[in-house]
């Protein structure tokens, strides 16, 4: 009698205990999911992954409504911007015996157009320390027309507020001859109007 | 200039109206207290275009269509990519 009432009331556990698992299951990975969510924090609100995107889409339309038409081109084709240099001389110009090549987010570089010379890196940044989008970089077109801004502005200014190093502290030198060397190329085939000139939107 | 975010038109206005004007003159200082440069682009002589930087509000041509407010330069940190 002992024995049967035993057998039953194991039988009866393991049904209850089978009935009741997968709703203990569900509660126990809602418990982790309500708990991961607890320390990871609330989601941000209005996150948009695209931003960045628009961001710089923005920074080259304003960037293209401040410089050259030619200047524009050169940044669209190469990615990057040449400045003529002036501190000193009395007008900016091809003539110039310096300039200057701005790259997003890097240093700027400069260089002897008549030999090809590799001067210095000035390393200059723009940061906003109140981050109130997430992010304390500008938008690459923004980096590069605030430094073109503050070069042709007042160049002595910002050359005095850069980190002055010599060439390749931060830039391949070889990356900065080949790019000179497109440079050069890319003012040929606009001259001559030659075919095969990079144009990318 | 905006990080993260691109250009933003902090305010809009016609410097011929008093009230529009003092408007622009408050977001002009507004920007400047917070530690932005201010600059304006120009066509220099020649054709070339160039920027301006200006330190008062009174310091904006008349007639520049616009002012771009950017972070204040500072020296790149050198022991890091970025600059």
């Amino acid at each position: 009698m002992v024995l049967a009432l035993g057998t039953a009331g194991v039988v009866l556990v393991v049904l209850v205990w089978e009935l009741m698992r997968p709703t203990l299951a569900r509660g126990l990975a809602s418990a982790r999911a309500g708990w991961a969510a607890r320390v990871r924090g609330p989601e941000p609100v209005g996150y948009d992954p695209g931003r960045e995107r628009r961001a710089e889409q923005r920074a080259r339309a304003l960037l293209r409504s401040c410089v050259d038409e030619q200047d524009w081109a050169m940044y669209r084709d190469l990615g990057l911007l040449r400045v003529w240099g002036g501190i000193g001389e009395r007008g900016r110009g091809s003539d110039a015996s310096y300039a200057y090549l701005i790259y997003p987010h890097k240093p700027i570089v400069a260089y002897v157009p008549a030999t090809g010379e590799l001067l210095n890196e000035y390393c200059v940044e723009f940061p906003d320390h109140s981050r109130p989008f997430g992010s304390a970089r500008l938008p690459d077109s923004d980096d590069v027309l605030a430094k073109w801004m503050a070069l042709t502005a007042d160049e002595r200014r910002l050359i005095g507020e850069a980190n002055m190093h010599l060439p390749g502290r931060q830039i391949d030198p070889e990356r900065i001859r080949r790019d000179l060397a497109r440079v050069e190329r890319w003012e040929r085939e606009q001259a001559g109007g030659a075919p095969g000139s990079v144009r990318a939107a | 200039m905006k990080p993260g975010h691109g250009e933003i038109v902090l305010a809009e206005g016609d410097v011929e109206i008093p009230e529009q004007e003092r408007e622009l003159i408050e977001a002009f200082r507004r920007e400047l207290d917070s530690g932005m440069w201010a600059a304006v682009p120009l066509a220099a002589p020649g054709g070339r275009r160039q920027a301006e930087l200006v330190r008062s509000f009174e310091d904006v041509p008349r007639d520049a269509e616009r002012v771009i407010f950017f972070p204040r330069a500072a020296g790149g940190a050198p022991a890091t990519d970025a600059s």
